[in-house]
């Protein structure tokens, strides 16, 4: 591939898309699981916020 | 537990709320008068200070930071109070706030109509007021992250992430795309040239679009809608997901506005992939935004602020649909230079901004005044105008921006273009035509707010203080004992800034490292040398006047376009360029090659009167080139500041440059009076010639040799 021939010419800078890339996919795929596993109740109640603070 | 109380700062956001509406006029008008001079360029009264390519920068910026800013700090104002239970950190920075971001405003007017600019869209102006932004940015978070320390509420809801991602963005994009090397106090040099520039000045762009006009308007979007309709946002984990994947994804997307030019391929696939990719998080905070009011649909025949609020939401959609389409290369093919773009940013600007804005002001003035809005009728007339100036406003550019690109990439069944680019621009002047009163109207509705608006305050009493109470948080908090690890973040806005700041961060590096560190994504062109002094002048008068804002300097290697304009344009031509001056708009001709097409003598009479060398042209003319004076003084700061950059004149050639300034510009002087055309070798219009003639002509030395 094109791109990794312009990173060769750096040591191991040809890592680093591929290692943040893996770090945002990680973080992406944790966000999503906390979301469909995450208390019901908790995000009731976040939801709910900005409606019942003059309660 | 104890109950604490305090008061709610409503004078900052009735102030905000002010600057908000008088900027939006301020702003609309002006970009009403730049689309008057489109079909009537009269209409700058041969003024240099209200030319279209003065006035046009001038729009933007007042739209962009002037209207929807203060419309971001009115909001963010109000909202974060009352999310946080906690009156604003600061009574004396809200104040330094409010006045400084005004100021900036008011110096930013005043220079982009004496013509000092940068040349870099959306970033123009120049070095100080950059310094004073970046000032007032941070007295804004540091006021927002007081407020957030001093909280009674332990979360932080979702519209206060997207203000924490604003802020740490914007603050990081500005102050990259601005590293500027000062020659003077009102006059810079990007330290970035060519494709480093343009890679830079597209990332900030791009992101001006998605930082400064979509994540703080989706946090107001997620506070001022479920307000407004009572009823809870739709989906809280949606908003989860779909902020984290927004603000990672957007980042990435600035290459897509240089699409077929001469960035480096692979940059350019980069940028269309997470573009497309991009329209999941757009769609999920659209659909998030239009089912919180499932079930409560009737609200919005009645309450005219949700009737502006759902039509800005749909605006939302529909745009953040045509943007990935847009990034395909093949549709980039035809939209990209054309009214196409204008059609596409004015579908967020005066749809999403626009009437979030709007919405939300009739949903706040009556609050803060505690009164009833002056006249429902008055906000329905506004409602039903703007949507119809709106559609008035785009239908035109969409069908003239098809137009003109099918004119453009048109060849006879000789294989001969079909039209001359005049041609293609007096076809426009109906729509343009049609498109200015699309503007009219809108602009008329936001007028008959600004009267009921004015109305309504008149009749009701301010709310000066509004008291609220709330326990004080604990400091010993005690987290469950299983806590999730978001929740950590939740509750945490330093760590969500740090995260926030780690993923936007992500998609710049890889897009610059490899541009800036990496010789062969730009392959250097032996004949291409850097600017001879009177050149270099000529250049910084072709940025004073905002040429760019009518031409490009990037030829794509279509056949449509070599045939027309001459080869197309290689990253190495642009070397020298501080700042490149690709542009992003055809309204003229390209003009990476007009160097050596026309005589001298074209120019100057072009200058004068471009109605004389091209019937029908819509250039306004520039009789003020032909007698101000060149400030040769500045020659040799100039050529000191881009030896600092790296462009390699010789050494000590500072010392010698006005001479061959004058050695120069005497050629062009006699070369004119062979036409007959007596000048002075010491106008500005003679370094303007000096440039035009010069560019893309390097390397057609090369293909003479």
């Amino acid at each position: 591939m094109k791109f990794i021939n312009y990173l060769e010419s750096i040591t191991g800078i040809g890592m680093y898309p591929l290692v943040s890339l893996i770090i945002f996919v990680a973080f992406f795929a944790l966000v999503t699981l906390y979301v469909i596993k995450g208390n019901k109740e908790h995000f009731e109640k976040l939801r709910n916020l900005p409606i019942n603070e003059n309660k | 537990m104890e109950l604490q109380k305090f008061q709610y700062d409503n004078k900052t956001v009735k102030m905000f709320a002010y600057a908000t509406i008088l900027w939006g006029l301020v702003g609309m008008l002006v970009g009403l008068i730049v689309a008057i001079q489109l079909y009537l360029p009269a209409a700058n009264l041969s003024l240099p200070y209200t030319t279209f390519g003065r006035l046009r920068p001038l729009h933007t910026n007042a739209v962009i930071f002037a209207f929807v800013g203060n419309g971001i700090f009115m909001g963010v104002y109000y909202s974060l109070q009352r999310l946080l239970k906690a009156r604003m950190f600061s009574d004396l920075l809200s104040k330094i706030h409010f006045w400084g971001w005004q100021l900036i405003i008011v110096l930013a007017a005043a220079t982009l109509i004496m013509g000092k600019t940068t040349g870099k869209e959306y970033a123009e102006l120049e070095w100080p007021i950059d310094i004073l932004i970046t000032l007032v940015w941070v007295v804004f978070g540091w006021n927002m992250f007081g407020t957030i320390i001093r909280r009674r509420e332990r979360h932080l809801y979702v519209a206060i992430w997207f203000y924490i991602a604003t802020f740490v963005t914007v603050a990081m994009l500005h102050i990259v795309n601005s590293i500027e090397l000062p020659v003077s106090f009102w006059k810079s040099y990007s330290v970035y040239a060519g494709v480093q520039d343009a890679l830079v000045q597209w990332w900030y762009g791009h992101n001006a679009v998605a930082f400064f006009l979509t994540t703080p308007y989706l946090g107001l979007m997620y506070y001022f809608l479920p307000k407004i309709a009572q009823r809870p946002v739709y989906s809280y984990r949606l908003s989860i997901v779909h902020f984290w994947a927004l603000i990672f994804l957007y980042i990435w997307a600035g290459p897509h506005h240089l699409l077929y030019t001469a960035v480096p391929d692979w940059a350019q696939s980069l940028g269309v992939v997470f573009s497309v990719m991009l329209i999941a998080p757009s769609w999920g905070g659209m659909i998030n935004g239009l089912l919180t009011l499932r079930g409560a649909w009737d609200r919005v025949r009645d309450d005219v602020g949700l009737k502006f609020l759902v039509v800005a939401v749909t605006a939302y959609g529909m745009a953040t649909f045509e943007g990935p389409m847009l990034s395909l290369k093949s549709v980039s093919a035809i939209a990209h230079y054309t009214d196409w773009i204008v059609a596409h940013v004015h579908v967020g600007a005066l749809g999403w901004n626009g009437f979030m804005t709007f919405g939300i002001l009739y949903w706040l003035i009556p609050r803060l005044f505690q009164t009833k809005l002056y006249s429902q009728k008055l906000a329905n007339m506004h409602f039903w105008i703007g949507t119809l100036g709106i559609v008035l406003y785009a239908v035109p550019m969409y069908w003239a921006g098809f137009m003109q690109s099918s004119m453009w990439k048109d060849f006879t069944p000789e294989g001969q273009l079909k039209w001359q680019f005049l041609d293609t621009v007096t076809k426009m002047i109906p729509f343009y035509i049609a498109r200015s009163i699309g503007g009219a109207l809108f602009l008329t509705g936001a007028i008959l707010m600004t009267y009921n608006l004015i109305k309504t305050i008149k009749v009701g009493t301010f709310l000066e203080i509004e008291e609220d109470e709330a326990p004080a948080l604990t400091s010993n908090y005690q987290s469950h004992s299983k806590e999730h690890w978001h929740r950590w973040i939740e509750r945490k806005p330093i760590q969500l800034m740090i995260v926030s700041l780690v993923v936007v961060a992500i998609g710049g590096l890889i897009e610059f490292l490899p541009v800036f560190l990496i010789k062969s994504n730009i392959p250097t062109i032996s004949s291409v040398k850097p600017y001879t002094p009177l050149e270099l002048q000529g250049r910084d008068i072709y940025i004073r006047e905002g040429c760019y804002t009518c031409h490009s300097q990037m030829i794509r290697p279509f056949r449509s376009e070599t045939a027309r304009y001459g080869e197309y344009s290689k990253a190495g031509e642009f070397v020298y360029d501080h700042p490149f001056q690709w542009g992003s708009k055809r309204t003229g001709p390209d003009l990476a090659r007009i160097g050596g097409k026309y005589p001298d003598s074209w120019h100057y009479n072009h200058m004068m009167e471009p109605n004389s060398m091209a019937p029908g042209s819509i250039m306004p003319s520039y009789p003020w080139l032909l007698e101000d004076q060149l400030d040769a003084n500045s020659t040799m700061s100039k050529i000191k500041a881009m030896i600092r950059l790296g462009v390699p004149y010789p050494a000590g050639y500072e010392n010698i440059a006005i001479q061959d300034m004058e050695k120069q510009a005497k050629q062009i002087t006699a070369n004119l009076k062979k036409d007959g055309i007596e000048t002075l070798p010491d106008r500005e219009i003679v370094a303007l010639i000096g440039y035009l003639q010069r560019m893309g002509t390097d390397i057609k030395v090369k293909a003479t040799k």
